[in-house]
């Protein structure tokens, strides 16, 4: 359903502004969203003051300092803090990446840190992507093979291999589909971008023998159909991945095996 | 797991504007749906005035003489302006749609291109009606 605006319970208000570090000379305002599910308010933007002088380059390093050194209690995921794990996917200065590849210089004035778009809030900047990873888990995101298993390993050649350049590197942040409109108002069907780059990755191995089921499963107004090309996946993309180019290839294959 | 609160979860801010940057590729794609609806409005003044015509002279006075004035005007040369940038969207969609210019940076400019283009057929229009 098409929702321009925030359900009541969602509404942002403004939160706690924290103390300013003392004796800072280079100091950056941080606005972050913060939700609570136990004490039953709405969600509210803190402001933090760090002093830059002592804080790492990237996003992921203020967020980390302002957790030591002065709330505690601020939440969020990270793991290997250099953008495979996937796990520090957020929306920073209004576009989304990983907080760990994302450089403090890159942002303009205040440093706005919120949680991937459209998603339900299980804590401040942690999104519930249960519904994400099942669209990825209905794709089949495996080799299925009919054939006999060879004696040793699925060979490929040199060229075929190549073909999954481009989107083997997708690390599931989930970045590109909370970041496409179609994606907020029909996530539910739609499969959105990551989940269909990987339909994609396996329709065009040439080791996987279900192409024809693959494609099947994808032939629907909704699952793939939903994809409008807004490009907001390719280009928020912390990996620099197109999932758009991805899908339109699929919606070519679609047609020629009609024809 | 813990006892935590799963009913009530909030959904994020998503907005485009406040909360999501617009891009050049989502803005001229908003765009070809929004001139479509705004052609499709116009569309219907065309219709209501041809109507009136085949109807009685007053009601083709009326809305003849709404279409002719400023107003009018203004109104015809947004539908040019949307009708043109629609169908440069569209065009856009059958370049994509046979695999070609999918990178974010063509896409950029095929977007600026878009309202570039449509602005000077609108003018081209108005210069030749």
């Amino acid at each position: 359903m098409v929702q321009f605006s925030l359900p009541k319970n969602s509404k942002v208000v403004t939160g706690k502004t924290w103390p300013k570090p003392e004796g800072a000379t280079n100091v950056r305002k941080f606005k972050i969203y913060r939700w609570n599910p136990d004490d039953g308010k709405n969600p509210q933007v803190d402001t933090y003051f760090l002093d830059m002088d002592k804080c790492g380059p990237m996003v992921l390093d203020a967020l980390i300092k302002i957790k030591n050194e002065i709330d505690p209690t601020l939440t969020f995921r990270r793991s290997c803090r250099e953008g495979i794990c996937g796990s520090c996917a957020m929306n920073i200065d209004g576009i989304n990446t990983l907080a760990c590849i994302y450089g403090l210089d890159e942002v303009k004035g205040d440093v706005r840190i919120y949680p991937l778009p459209h998603m339900p809030v299980v804590k401040d900047l942690i999104p519930d992507l249960t519904h994400f990873y099942a669209q990825h888990a209905s794709i089949m995101p495996w080799l299925e093979t009919k054939t006999n298993r060879p004696a040793k390993e699925w060979k490929q050649s040199i060229e075929d291999r190549k073909k999954l350049d481009g989107l083997y590197e997708c690390v599931m942040c989930a970045s590109c589909s909370t970041s496409c409109p179609s994606y907020w108002w029909n996530g539910d069907r739609y499969l959105g971008p990551a989940a269909l780059l990987h339909a994609y990755r396996w329709i065009i191995d040439s080791r996987d023998e279900a192409t024809g089921e693959r494609l099947d499963q994808l032939e629907d107004p909704f699952k793939l159909y939903r994809c409008h090309t807004i490009m907001n996946c390719a280009k928020t993309c912390p990996k620099g991945l197109n999932p758009a180019k991805a899908i339109s290839h699929i919606k070519k294959m679609m047609v020629e095996r009609t024809v | 797991m813990a006892d935590v609160n799963r009913g009530n979860r909030p959904l994020s801010p998503f907005m485009i504007g406040p909360y999501y940057r617009p891009q050049m590729t989502s803005i001229s794609s908003i765009m070809v749906r929004i001139t479509a609806i705004a052609a499709l409005i116009l569309a219907v003044l065309v219709v209501w005035w041809l109507l009136a015509a085949a109807t009685s002279d007053s009601a083709f006075a009326f809305i003849d003489g709404l279409l002719r004035s400023w107003l009018g005007d203004l109104l015809m040369l947004g539908g040019a302006w949307a009708l043109w940038y629609h169908m440069l969207g569209r065009l856009r969609h059958v370049i994509w749609d046979f695999g070609y210019c999918l990178e974010v940076a063509i896409s950029e400019k095929m977007g600026m291109g878009m309202f570039i283009g449509a602005t000077v057929l609108a003018v081209l229009t108005i210069l030749v009606v």
